[in-house]
């Protein structure tokens, strides 16, 4: 068996551990956190029936998003219909390739020495894909609102189509400020040049503008605007049923992964935990340690999603277009500024 | 250099099967019964009103065509950003460059401004 043979075979292994195994998961139990958190939010349960706890309640929607009826309206553009949800799903599996979730082992498969690096691509450009992939998910939401042929469906689907493009820019500058201190595009880079200060120290500004845009790309609270409940009824997913309903949420709860292990990767250190090389672990353990802090970091975020979603009301439109537009843009130019005039000095 | 994206094109194709495979697998799976009423466009339990497709506000338009403009400026500072810090080790140039690239920029942003191009009501 040749090295190329054996890479694209780890690279496989590695894209069905972390697309199937730990992103599924991560969505199931994401399903049944934002539940049981809003509850508990609220005082009130939540669901607590199936299972211990109701660990299993996530599998019994699932099956039933799988058993219910699927309605395809007359009315609907019938191919447009059926490929948005497969679009939107597509592109937010696809950004969580370049972002590294550990450093890497080098270890002896089948006779060749290989490195295993705990990222599925190290792309160079790795932020540019991000930026680049991340956008695609818009054209899910507006095919689907336009195929839709539905009032709600078509304005969710302007409204989101306008306000994701608006809170791209911010997010841009934003991360043009980390690109500067770092002098690269690969998350490895970025990641190794926060080992002495984590970036949320040397660009709090930068980190706030990454953030709130974050919460406006996923959609969420305190911007789902798009999907209004009361006005909007279900925005651009209004005529879907069934598992493409649910293909839209399965695709916003991915994103949420990614936004959250893109703002640990950018601005808290991604895999890296403060002093653990004085401690002298065997190599192994260090990676795991590493690996298992990401995870946490990760999940911190994904809690302030859900959080956030369950504290804060909703935004008017003009307001969430005033502070993209108006606040957060000029902010995230004004960040560039000083952070080129401070490194220049 | 190109053997660095055969991950990717292979993160492609399993993501894009796995949302076929499900959609396709479900198509087959649950149950169908047509019903004229299940036909009719969702609105709020009314008989629909005219067609979906109306003429919506120009804004949205205006936004599209202000996120193209302001975006490939952003563009234009990612490989400036890449070069940055070794840059300024030979000469201060390359900040006062950029200085007078932003300032243009924001000089267009406030002509926007004024225009009234950022007003939602």
């Amino acid at each position: 068996m040749s090295v190329e043979t054996l890479n694209v075979i780890i690279a496989l292994v590695k894209i069905i551990l972390v697309v199937y195994v730990a992103m599924m998961v991560t969505d199931l139990i994401l399903i049944l956190a934002e539940r049981r958190i809003s509850a508990f939010i609220q005082d009130r349960l939540g669901p607590n029936r199936v299972g211990p706890q109701g660990i299993l309640q996530p599998l019994a929607d699932g099956l039933k998003f799988l058993l219910k009826e699927e309605v395809i309206p007359n009315h609907v553009d019938r191919f447009l219909y059926l490929l948005a949800p497969a679009i939107i799903l597509t592109p937010a599996l696809m950004t969580f390739a370049v972002v590294p979730f550990g450093d890497q082992i080098t270890t002896y498969i089948a006779g060749h020495l290989v490195t295993i690096r705990f990222q599925i691509a190290d792309l160079d450009v790795g932020i540019l894909y991000i930026v680049a992939i991340a956008s695609l998910g818009v054209y899910g939401l507006v095919v689907g609102g336009y195929a839709s042929n539905n009032k709600y469906s078509l304005l969710g689907g302007l409204r989101s189509s306008a306000q994701m493009i608006s809170y791209e820019l911010p997010m841009g500058l934003a991360i043009i400020s980390v690109v500067m201190m770092t002098g690269s595009l690969r998350l490895q880079d970025i990641v190794v040049d926060q080992f002495g200060m984590w970036n949320i120290i040397r660009q709090p500004l930068a980190a706030i503008i990454f953030i709130v845009a974050a919460f406006a790309e996923t959609n969420r609270l305190p911007f789902d605007l798009p999907e209004a409940e009361q006005e909007l009824v279900g925005g651009y997913h209004t005529e879907y049923s069934s598992m493409k309903f649910a293909s839209f949420f399965l695709a916003e709860y991915t994103n949420m992964i990614t936004a959250s292990a893109l703002i640990v990767t950018l601005f808290f250190g991604g895999w890296h935990v403060p002093f653990l090389h004085q401690a002298n672990l065997p190599v192994l353990w260090e990676q795991i340690i590493q690996i298992l802090a990401f995870v946490i970091k990760t999940g911190f975020f994904l809690f302030f999603f859900i959080w956030v979603r369950w504290t804060l009301p909703r935004f008017r439109y003009d307001q969430l277009m005033n502070l993209g537009w108006k606040a957060l843009l000029p902010l995230g130019l004004l960040n560039i500024v000083i952070t080129a005039a401070v490194m220049a000095l | 250099m190109l053997s660095q994206y055969i991950p990717v094109l292979l993160m492609l194709v399993i993501g894009f099967g796995f949302a076929a495979v499900t959609l396709i697998m479900t198509h087959m799976v649950n149950p169908r019964v047509k019903e004229p009423i299940k036909d009719s466009v969702y609105e709020s339990g009314l008989p629909p009103q005219m067609e979906a497709r109306l003429r919506y506000p120009i804004r949205f338009y205006l936004v599209a065509m202000m996120f193209i403009l302001f975006d490939v400026e952003v563009i234009f500072f990612y490989p400036w950003a890449v070069v940055y810090k070794k840059f300024l080790t030979y000469s201060s140039f390359i900040f006062w460059e950029m200085v007078v690239f932003i300032a243009i920029l924001f000089a267009g942003y406030l002509y926007l401004f004024k225009r009234g191009a950022f007003k939602w009501e």
